[in-house]
């Protein structure tokens, strides 16, 4: 039995940006494996709550006129996976999160809730944050579109504005064309777990695939909110793959990132890993770009 | 003659489970029932100054708000054990329904009933406690002589109890010239039972009576329990034990019981349901005990052990439960396993500001087992020998009585369950495979032993009492106070009770629910004991009902008694063969004739006072991915000599539980605390890390049968020796893979990530491509 004060359902968008404005306190639910969970918790108890899980305007995968990928915010992590479109442009998300949760959960948590919770360990969100993903958000002023990075303002908070609802993540052509990429995540149990470090890769190879032309790598916890490791992207831009290159990307992470010390692990180790999940992604992405080691 | 034990007979409750119907306590439970919560301290130590509880009242739907300052004054006792009629022996009774004297977080101060689940718990939150706080200490060894108030004011030295064991002379042995010291630390984790059932129990009153429906093992015991909490005569407790899901010694104690008759009795007699969170199985019901072991063994350089040290600290928390019986029974397996004419063996169990710490499957064997067996790979290692073949030379040899229990090692099991298990994983030629690896990722293979004896007795009471009832249509129903608590003893039970009678299988009925009105007593699902004392009785009562139908069989068959037997569910003269009735025929008369009307029943206790060995092993094979700090299990095979098998699908079934539970304990399991707080930290199934089946491989179950000579089935103890010696198996393969020896389980990633480091192994793996 759940202690929920009341519960509002949007059949549209229309209806869901209304309910917003008439109930501004009111949180908003999705497949509810995170809310529900809080409520249970007392951390939400008593809560109103805006379902948006009916509108299923918000679900599928397509390409826009200029082939940019839209992931509609309801689209549940199996549909992810299963999508024809995310299998071949952007595999590795569909292999993120198909790491979330066990099946049931997949089957219920969206990705527009995966990344709205505002959590560094969410497993959609650093591959996301690796391949420049757009949100886009739709209020009673409209649509409104920004970069993922600046969704997230800190841990557990991103940038909804009064009346708004997210509606779809996107992935700009110029983003995933050409573009190969490996998520590592590293937790204590091969499913039912969260990710004690995420690491996701992609690297896009000249066609001669001797020069990394780019290398995008993002992580979940090793900061608050996932973090890109940009000095690690400037070791590997320009040069030729090698195990040497992978092991200076690697270490070069350690610039950028800083996870804590917590009980769940010790910052030390949350480095180590972190190091050597890069270097394993990146010769991975090389591997899949078709990329030879010199 | 025997045609059901042995065979893999259908479960008989598999149908009702696996389409849900199959009815547990909160299926049971009436709509209406209100709603106890409890809350729980937010310190760890300290006394209870004031509970106000003016808001929590105040919220609509609350019935009554009970606190440490409205329940008798009454100390019980709650371990699951055999009461015992001499007090010396009697558990250690020092709760109380509701505390005022808080002794963990999270213990018991006050209590919401409410109308709904919503209303107990938004008023749980309202209520209102101040402490005087005390200082707490989490740690066993640190506890004893803590600078601080005792845990309990009857020891000031936090030490609940300390036994010793002395054989030979261990001070005169160790000096002798030329001996190999190896010493070591070993220590183990406070980790969960994580039934899929958390304990739930509700209670109400009729006719002055408590009845209490509850998810437990052990019902008799349950009653008892009730009765002296409430200090009312144990005859007016009724308890009621249907269905539930999984117990693992959790339910081996008296948890919510007691409070939930008391609840009852305070709102009128009606309904009052305690259903815990799964966060409240974890720190308000029971764990295992967390126990640090010292050894020191002086080795001659043929192997021979001279002398033996063995200190063990076992972490109770914050009330007895089954106090010393856990450390106790480990140390008791460490002078027999690998004997040694020279022994100083003591154990302490201490009082701590921890969860209290009960029985939980392998009690305190498994803890035994880590220390004992990687002391010997680490002393096999020193003194450069194979962990196989060193143990065959010291291991216990067949023939060994114990001089206290007069158990006997009546086969050769050691040996023939390690042949058994080193064929099935490819020992031998795996350990040559794996000698001299280099690079990050390398595979090892080990093995561990385990010790584990089938119940109680000589320590405390075994028996079992039976009931059976013939049908009009020749079919029985059997009653047993031994609980059917998920392993499958109902099955086993049947199968057991079809041979004793001479039935088909299909025409026992077992009675799941235990109801201590009408179930024969019995003590219940615990030290393995069920399948091996439970079968005394049957067999005794399956008899004594046989005789009976036989010698109504003479009246209506006019043959000699001497002649008649029951086959199959048929009278059937012995002396040709000719089948003369079915017993269908003869229950219905029986019951309905005019010139002799017969309720044909048996009833019988059977007393034991025999107990049985219950030996077997693990062989683990791993692959250790050293830069990542990560073991994976890639074959993991027990051997097991539990007599002969009454049900083989189900003893494969029970293997492969404990076995995941022992993997668990080995690699990922452990409830943490927060050493500011005392708080636990991951009392949740998100960050504790139960094993899923996505982190095990194949789990292969073999046996070894030799019957055991003292039961009527040759069969002995099977419930917890599975979960008994997986750790140090895949710490003795991590060993092998690695060359680090592990101390402390679960050898989980961030132990691995220290271990490695300080071996040096993470420089060469860097720049390899994995």
């Amino acid at each position: 039995m759940y202690d929920i004060k009341a519960l509002y359902e949007a059949h549209s968008v229309e209806e869901a940006v209304r309910l917003r404005v008439e109930h501004p306190e009111a949180q908003i639910i999705a497949g509810g494996s995170d809310v529900l969970v809080q409520i249970r918790e007392g951390k939400r108890a008593g809560a109103e709550l805006i379902s948006i899980y009916l509108m299923d305007e918000l679900r599928g995968i397509s390409l826009d006129e200029a082939e940019n990928i839209r992931i509609g915010s309801l689209t549940c992590f199996t549909s992810i996976t299963n999508d024809p479109i995310i299998q071949k442009y952007i595999n590795v998300l569909g292999e993120a999160v198909d790491q979330v949760g066990g099946p049931q959960i997949r089957n219920i948590g969206t990705i527009g809730g995966n990344t709205c919770n505002g959590v560094t360990s969410a497993d959609s969100a650093s591959t996301l944050f690796a391949w420049d993903a757009v949100i886009e958000l739709t209020g009673p002023e409209g649509v409104r579109r920004i970069p993922i990075q600046q969704f997230y303002l800190r841990a557990g908070k991103v940038d909804i504005r009064p009346g708004e609802i997210q509606t779809a993540i996107l992935i700009p052509k110029a983003s995933y064309e050409n573009c190969y990429g490996h998520y590592i995540k590293y937790a204590m149990r091969n499913a039912m777990d969260i990710a004690t470090l995420g690491c996701s890769v992609n690297v896009r190879l000249s066609p001669d695939k001797r020069t990394v032309e780019r290398a995008r790598i993002a992580y979940g916890v090793a900061g608050p909110v996932p973090l890109r490791a940009s000095t690690a992207e400037a070791v590997a831009q320009g040069q030729a793959p090698s195990l040497a290159l992978a092991d200076r990307f690697a270490k070069a992470v350690l610039e950028d990132i800083h996870p804590r010390d917590s009980w769940r692990a010790a910052k030390d180790f949350r480095e180590h890993i972190a190091v050597e999940t890069a270097r394993r992604a990146f010769l991975e992405s090389v591997r899949l770009a078709g990329g030879e080691l010199a | 003659m025997s045609k059901s034990v042995g065979q893999s007979k259908l479960r008989v409750d598999a149908y009702d489970k696996v389409t849900g119907r199959a009815e547990y306590t909160d299926d049971l439970c009436a709509p209406d029932a209100l709603i106890a919560r409890i809350v729980h301290s937010t310190i760890a130590h300290g006394m209870v100054t004031g509970v106000d509880t003016a808001q929590a009242e105040s919220v609509p739907g609350v019935v009554k708000v009970l606190t440490c300052f409205d329940v008798p004054d009454r100390p019980f006792p709650t371990a699951g054990h055999p009461w015992s009629t001499d007090p010396h022996h009697q558990d250690v009774a020092d709760r109380l329904l509701l505390n005022r004297h808080v002794r963990y977080y999270g213990d018991d101060v006050a209590v919401v009933i409410a109308e709904n689940e919503v209303a107990a718990t938004q008023a749980a939150r309202l209520v209102k406690v101040t402490y005087e706080e005390y200082p707490f200490v989490l740690d066993a060894q640190e506890a004893m002589g803590f600078d601080g108030p005792p845990i309990h004011e009857e020891r000031p030295d936090n030490i609940l109890a300390h036994t010793q064991i002395r054989r030979g002379d261990y001070e005169t042995a160790r000096q002798e010239p030329g001996l190999i010291r190896v010493e070591g630390w070993y220590d183990t984790p406070t980790v969960q039972h994580c039934h899929i059932e958390n304990h739930i129990c509700y209670a109400s009153m009729e006719k002055g009576r408590i009845t209490v429906v509850s998810s437990t093992q052990i019902p008799h015991i349950i009653r008892r329990v009730c009765g002296q909490a409430l200090g009312i005569p144990w005859g007016k407790v009724r308890i009621v034990k249907p269905y539930i899901g999984g117990g693992f010694g959790n339910k081996q104690d008296a948890l919510y019981e007691p409070l939930c008759a008391w609840l009852t009795t305070q709102v009128g007699g009606r309904t009052v349901k305690i259903d815990c969170a799964r966060e409240e199985t974890f720190v308000n019901n029971r764990v295992r005990h967390a126990i640090r072991t010292h050894i020191i063994s002086y080795v001659r350089p043929d192997g021979t052990l001279a002398a033996r040290k063995f200190e063990c600290f076992s972490n109770q928390g914050a009330y007895a439960s089954h106090g010393h019986s856990i450390a106790a029974k480990g140390m008791g397996a460490f002078p027999q396993l690998y004997p040694c004419d020279n022994i100083e063996a003591d154990a302490y169990t201490v009082y701590t500001n921890r969860p209290v710490a009960g029985a939980m499957r392998g009690y305190g064997i498994p803890q035994a087992m880590w220390a004992g067996e990687c002391h010997l790979d680490d002393i096999a290692r020193k003194l450069g020998r194979d962990p196989v073949e060193y143990r065959r030379q010291i291991v216990m040899p067949q023939g060994y009585t114990d001089a206290f229990s007069k158990n006997c090692n009546y086969y050769d099991t050691f040996n023939q369950v390690m042949d058994k298990g080193m064929a099935a994983i490819g020992y031998e030629e795996k350990r040559k495979a794996y000698a001299n690896q280099t690079g990050p990722i390398r595979r090892g293979i080990g093995m561990a032993l385990f010790w584990y004896n089938t119940a109680v007795w000589p320590i405390s009471l075994e028996s079992s009492s039976c009931r059976m009832v013939l049908n009009q249509d020749g079919s029985v129903q059997v009653q047993t106070g031994e609980t059917e608590i998920g392993q499958g003893c109902d099955t086993a039970y049947a199968q057991m009770a079809a041979d004793a009678i001479g039935i088909p299988f299909e025409d026992v009925h077992i009675v799941s629910t235990q109801d201590t009105d009408v179930t024969p007593f019995g003590t219940g699902a615990y030290a393995s004991r069920q399948t091996y004392i439970g079968g005394f009785s049957i067999q005794q009562t399956g008899q004594m009902l046989k005789d009976r139908i036989l010698t109504y069989a003479v009246e209506l068959t006019r043959q000699t008694r001497a002649n008649l037997d029951l086959v199959d569910g048929q009278i059937v003269r012995t002396s040709d063969g000719q089948v003369l009735m079915s017993l269908g025929e003869l229950a219905t008369e029986a019951l309905y004739s005019l010139s002799h009307s017969q309720h044909l029943t048996a009833e019988s206790t059977y007393q034991i006072k025999n107990n049985a060995y219950s030996f077997g092993c693990t062989f683990a094979e791993v692959e250790v991915d050293i830069p990542l700090c990560k073991v994976k299990l890639l074959n993991i095979v027990n051997v097991h000599d539990c007599g002969r098998l009454i049900n083989p699908a189900l003893a494969e079934a029970q293997v492969h539980g404990g076995m995941s539970m022992g993997i668990g304990y080995g690699l990922s399991e452990q409830l943490l605390f927060d050493p500011k707080t005392g708080r636990a930290l991951n009392n949740n199934l998100l960050d504790y890390k139960l094993s899923t089946f996505m982190d095990h491989p194949h789990l292969q179950a073999l046996f070894v049968e030799n019957p055991e000579p003292t039961s009527p089935y040759g069969t002995k103890a099977l419930g917890e020796p599975p979960a008994c010696s997986p750790a140090p198996a895949i710490r003795s393969a991590i060993l092998n893979a690695t060359g680090v020896a592990v101390n402390q389980t679960p050898m989980t990633p961030h132990v691995l990530f220290r271990a490695f480091r300080e071996a040096g192994l993470f420089q060469e793996g860097e720049t390899a491509h994995v």
